[in-house]
């Protein structure tokens, strides 16, 4: 439908519109990017030059002091490890769960089997906010508390996981499986020598959202971190501006530092983005 | 053969359920307790007061404040983001050269962290350094002082917020755009409709879906805003960006008043409940027709 579209258009003359549209285009691309071109412009300007009244987006004399002191000044080092840990982590859970749970809802016939999936696409509905206070408790009744386990633990399983997991498990075609069980295989098998090499699109789309995610979450982690040894980076970030005196070239090196990850995996992984994206919104 | 099949079935959900039962189960149960119990975390004990704390917030100013304020967020932000995304969408839709690259610079803050994004536009709107405010001087506009400025510190914050979400949702309009069969614009050139007339007649009504999806999505994340709170303007100048979540953070984790604060949760809770269920009996009764 698309190859349609196309050479339609290219049989006909160019449409004036066409500098039109570009112009808009370009209009939004920059108003996207100068956020960014301010961010690392400004984590390279020298203390003195950061306040200045003239617009320098491109720093007369780039320096890379904002980056050694944030590197010796603040514990950036372990905030991002701490992050990779947890996203890390999360991730490994959110994965192998989400598949585990997707293959009874997607193949197998058991009594309850469409009420118990309703309930866990409803419990998306409950803001985590009303979860927060009691999972908080929890975490002090287990002693997890500034632990990586009380990281990553209460959101090890997610219900948009299992339902991304159920809606491509449900596009595969059955052929192979059902040879499988009448040749008398048993189900670990069928799943995990039929299915899972053909997961692997849904898997990694699932792996980077979630990593993602789990990278820039910041509520869940302001509450279970205590100690400045186990900030995630995001937490970092925003204690680096509560400071009495905050240093601006600092917080933009460190803020350059942990946007970074997300934007190069995103970037190399972009068609899974879009993929977790439109299933999200078509099916939803 | 169909026991072992169930048996199956319900070995492979069990650590699910389990984390279900822990993590979401519990928690529903035991917020909705502690919504009627006066509880200070820093004492050992805690008692029952009947509805006393959602009583307490029907009369509790800066919890009536902060959800006022939430409300015009989310209809504000709303309202762009509908507006924006689906002209977006139409642009990122057409056959132009690069369009691929558009698309993925368009979408890029919606992989950037809400604390990274906070931040730097709490530099951008510096009243004195920020660009926003130096790029208006250039041009001979006093800016205004933007978080510094009660009247104007909400609107600084729909402004972050839409240029996160705007690309994001965009995407999903996009998928929506695509999933239009060609054939109808076909037909309706043939018929010798123009581009307006397309958009109204075959784009609009076939888009209610996503239309539908976007405004629920857009007004259940927008009532919970919270991080773009937390960083920029901690629910001030004046409380003048208190918001709900914002409130029932301080609540719980700065006084630790957990019965209160559950009791805030709740009807969080509530209200993004019939929200949603207005949503899809406005939206849902048109999509049908």
């Amino acid at each position: 439908m698309t190859r349609q579209l196309m050479t339609r258009r290219a049989t006909r003359p160019p449409s004036p519109t066409v500098p039109l549209q570009h112009g808009l285009l370009l209009a939004a691309v920059a108003i996207t990017l100068l956020p960014y071109a301010w961010m690392i412009s400004s984590s390279f300007k020298a203390s003195g030059d950061i306040v200045s009244d003239a617009i320098e987006l491109i720093p007369r004399h780039p320096v890379l002091d904002n980056y050694l002191a944030a590197l010796a000044g603040t514990p950036v080092g372990t905030a991002i490890l701490n992050s990779l840990i947890m996203a890390g982590g999360e991730t490994i859970l959110v994965v192998a769960t989400s598949v585990l749970t997707a293959y009874p809802f997607a193949r197998l016939n058991f009594r309850g089997r469409d009420t118990v999936f309703l309930l866990v696409l409803g419990s998306m509905m409950i803001p985590s906010q009303v979860t927060m206070i009691p999972t908080f408790i929890l975490m002090k009744w287990l002693g997890w508390i500034d632990t990586y386990q009380g990281l990553i633990v209460p959101r090890a399983v997610t219900p948009f996981g299992i339902f991304l997991m159920r809606q491509f498990l449900l596009t595969l075609p059955r052929d192979l499986e059902e040879a499988a069980v009448i040749d008398g295989c048993g189900r670990l098998r069928i799943l995990l020598q039929i299915l899972l090499p053909q997961l692997g699109p849904a898997m990694a789309a699932l792996a980077i959202f979630t990593f993602t995610t789990s990278w820039n979450e910041f509520f869940w982690p302001l509450i279970v971190v205590q100690s400045e040894g186990m900030q995630t980076v995001q937490t970092l970030i925003a204690a680096l501006k509560q400071a009495e005196a905050p240093d601006w070239g600092v917080i933009m090196a460190v803020i350059t530092l942990s946007v970074f990850p997300t934007v190069l995996i995103y970037i190399m992984m972009q068609r899974y983005f879009v993929q977790s994206v439109a299933m999200s919104g078509i099916k939803g | 053969m169909r026991a072992a099949e169930a048996r199956f079935a319900w070995l492979s959900l069990a650590p699910a359920l389990f984390f279900f039962a822990v993590f979401v189960g519990f928690p529903v149960a035991y917020s909705f307790f502690l919504s009627f119990e006066d509880w200070n975390l820093t004492a050992p004990v805690s008692h029952w007061v009947g509805l006393a704390n959602y009583e307490a917030l029907l009369g509790d100013e800066t919890f009536l404040r902060s959800l006022l304020q939430t409300t015009v967020f989310t209809f504000a932000i709303t309202a762009v983001v509908v507006v924006f995304s689906l002209a977006m969408a139409l642009l990122i839709n057409l056959k132009l050269r690069f369009i691929k690259a558009y698309r993925t610079v368009l979408y890029l803050p919606a992989v950037t962290s809400l604390v990274a994004i906070g931040i730097v536009w709490v530099w951008l709107f510096d009243p004195q350094y920020g660009l926003i405010n130096q790029i208006l001087r250039g041009i001979g506009l006093d800016g205004p002082l933007w978080l510094a400025d009660p009247d104007v510190a909400l609107l600084a914050l729909v402004i972050t917020a839409a240029w996160r979400n705007v690309g994001y949702f965009a995407t999903i309009f996009l998928a929506g755009l695509q999933g239009i069969d060609v054939q109808y614009y076909e037909a309706a050139r043939i018929d010798g409709a123009g581009p307006w007339a397309c958009f109204r007649g075959i784009t609009l009504p076939l888009l209610r879906p996503t239309v539908l999806f976007v405004v629920v999505m857009s007004v259940i994340l927008s009532f919970q805003v919270f991080a773009l709170v937390y960083v920029m303007t901690a629910g001030g100048p004046a409380g003048s960006t208190s918001v709900i979540v914002f409130y029932l953070y301080q609540q719980a984790f700065t006084y630790f008043r957990m019965g209160y604060a559950s009791a805030v949760g709740y009807v969080l809770f509530v209200i993004i409940f019939v929200l949603t269920l207005l949503q899809f009996k406005f939206f849902g009764r048109k999509v049908e027709a």
